[in-house]
């Protein structure tokens, strides 16, 4: 089993793109499922979402407590929440980031989605649209296809740049 | 008394500094302001003091005194990273 | 058709599905999405319903229990404060023997505020008469709505049916499920004793002491007959559907020394307990109850039990230890844990395994 933690704050869609995520990993053909940790909703407050991915129906309804793999949506999170929180030893971290930040112990992807989405003008309701560029992004960890990761952007979004969006940070992220 | 009771007590920051939730910050104009209070008197969080002095460290930018402001004195300016 | 969606959303279109003619529904979380969803269903046209927005809960089960008299399918969604705020209508549903078909997404009741998943809610109305299930997949969310149509409107059993999802936990977990076409697997509704202005009667008269108790046995009668309507009706699903469910689901119970029993998700996440038990040598099994009314006890002869209870019956305890160790003389250990939310992983109940002492109560978390 895959698993993933997903860090951001309230408003910043990323509670839909932990569904996006799921939902590709479903069109590869996988079981998959996501969750939101919800409390009272608060935009700006930070949030987490969990995804999960397996061969096999999964039975668990806990919290992620050991992630594969960390997504940080707003690297300024990681100032009041410790995002690495029971990360497994090998887990790796994405962070959403202008500068290129890294995290000590883990290998680290740092990718400019809301430079990408900003670039674009992908802005919805003042807040640049992080969930395309990083379906983009997590495609080129082999998290999910890129067919699926196309298709799911496809039927979810009408806008063409948001395809161009996940092909940019597919491009921008190092391996 | 022995019942344990879910009460919530006046005082600072039950949550946390919330103004770290902010993305647009309030900026008042001392020029155009009257000082007539509504915004302390709407602020839903109470952190405009007595004094119209916005606490941004629980401020979360909600931008509702802004909008009730009669004489527009206040701008909500996006936060900075 | 295979898709991807919240336990709400699969509620919703099993609801669809199953074609009521009025839904009347009052939002509340964390139930919303099921009204919101069927609300576009009837906009968009794909559900030719009346969709009835009412002031409050008692008046969505009023409204339901007005339609329902008329003979028609009606559906309708709740939670934790609107479901005990229609308890009155509840009685009044399954006294006036109405198959109306409701959802309840299971969540605390305040005070203290909380939104998180409990079953304190509906059990808390287990005596209304309703027949109550409770799902531990999106999967089964859909299925088990998709079934209750078909038995609460059962003529052998004409009592309405309540599916019990947990809150959050269910209602908002997105999952892989798979969509069916019911045709003739749930028959046109043929309520017997239908309003027709062409046979006109009084409804709801009164009922003296000598005849009373008569309309209330007929109700357990009802009750009684449910349990060959609902094994009937599962095993009709499995077979145009390819799904299989029982009363109860047991998990590697053949040769189990000790046996976990939840309901809900928990009832799911405790396989993955008894999974590492196994690894480490513990004969345990697992027994999710599906049904809670009618009360169908499993086989525990011999058997360690651990019974975990989402919920509480104060200067009682566990509802459902109590009400198993009444109808089959085990001794639970019985386990209070997940209240208002809390979290409980697998690790947590094969921990409960571990430190079980027969005949005691353990509240997770508390200290004191």
């Amino acid at each position: 089993m895959f698993e993933i933690r997903l860090h951001s704050r309230g408003g910043q869609g990323g509670v839909t793109a932990a569904k996006l995520i799921a939902y590709a990993a479903f069109l590869d053909g996988k079981y998959a499922t996501a969750t939101p940790l919800y409390g009272a909703e608060r935009r700006g407050a930070p949030v987490v979402s969990f995804i999960r991915i397996d061969d096999e129906p999964i039975r668990i309804y806990s919290q992620i407590r050991n992630p594969d793999l960390v997504i940080v949506l707003d690297e300024s999170i990681m100032q009041l929440v410790d995002v690495l929180h029971g990360i497994k030893p090998d887990g790796e971290v994405l962070i959403n980031s202008q500068k290129g930040t890294e995290v000590e112990g883990h290998r680290t992807y740092p990718v400019d989605l809301t430079g990408i989405s900003l670039a674009l003008d992908l802005v919805l309701a003042g807040n640049p649209i992080l969930n395309t560029p990083l379906i983009g992004a997590i495609s080129k960890l082999g998290v999910i296809s890129q067919a699926s990761a196309k298709q799911v952007i496809a039927e979810t979004f009408r806008d063409e740049r948001n395809v161009e969006a996940a092909l940019r940070a597919y491009e921008e992220l190092k391996i | 008394m022995s019942a344990k009771l879910a009460i919530s007590r006046p005082g600072e920051g039950a949550a946390g500094k919330t103004g770290t939730w902010r993305t647009f910050r309030p900026v008042m104009d001392q020029e155009k302001c009257n000082k007539c209070g509504l915004c302390r008197l709407y602020c839903p969080d109470a952190a405009i003091s007595v004094d119209l002095e916005i606490d941004l460290d629980y401020c979360k930018g909600c931008g509702i005194c802004a909008e009730e402001c009669p004489k527009k004195a206040i701008k909500m300016l996006r936060e900075e990273d | 058709m295979l898709t991807f969606g919240t336990g709400n959303k699969a509620v919703a279109m099993a609801a669809r599905d199953a074609k009521p003619v009025v839904v009347a529904a009052y939002p509340i979380t964390p139930q919303t999405e099921i009204v919101e969803e069927i609300a576009n269903f009837v906009t968009d046209g794909t559900l030719a319903a009346r969709y009835i927005p009412v002031e409050s809960e008692h008046s969505s089960m009023a409204a339901c229990i007005g339609a329902a008299a008329t003979g028609v399918r009606t559906f309708t969604a709740t939670s934790s404060h609107g479901l005990v705020y229609m308890c009155e209508m509840l009685h009044m549903s399954a006294g006036a023997r109405l198959p109306i078909v409701m959802a309840n997404a299971n969540r605390a009741l305040g005070p203290g505020w909380n939104i998180g998943a409990e079953h304190s809610d509906s059990m808390s109305m287990r005596d209304t008469g309703w027949l109550q299930v409770y799902v531990s997949t999106v999967q089964e969310a859909y299925d088990a709505t998709m079934m209750a149509f078909r038995i609460a409107e059962h003529t052998d059993v004409l009592l309405p049916v309540m599916i019990n999802l947990d809150g959050f936990l269910l209602t908002h977990i997105t999952q892989t499920f798979e969509t069916v076409e019911p045709d003739d697997f749930i028959p046109p509704t043929a309520t017997p004793h239908a309003i027709d202005i062409k046979n006109p009667g009084g409804y709801g008269t009164l009922t003296p002491g000598n005849v009373h108790f008569k309309f209330r046995y007929d109700i357990e009668r009802g009750m009684r007959a449910s349990i060959p309507v609902i094994e009937e009706t599962e095993a009709e699903f499995a077979r145009r559907f390819g799904r299989e469910y029982h009363l109860y689901e047991e998990y590697r119970c053949e040769d189990a020394e000790v046996v976990i029993i939840a309901m809900g998700t928990l009832g799911k996440e405790m396989e993955v307990a008894v999974d590492i038990l196994r690894d480490e040598g513990v004969a345990a099994g697992a027994v999710r109850m599906r049904w809670f009314r009618p009360f169908i006890v499993p086989d525990l002869d011999g058997k360690d039990v651990v019974v975990i209870d989402r919920e509480y019956s104060f200067g009682y305890g566990g509802i459902l230890a109590g009400e198993l160790q009444a109808k089959s003389g085990c001794r639970p250990f019985s386990v209070i844990a997940g209240l208002g939310g809390q979290e409980v992983t697998y690790d947590d109940i094969a921990e409960f395994v571990r430190i079980r002492r027969p005949g005691t109560e353990h509240w997770f978390g508390v200290d004191d």
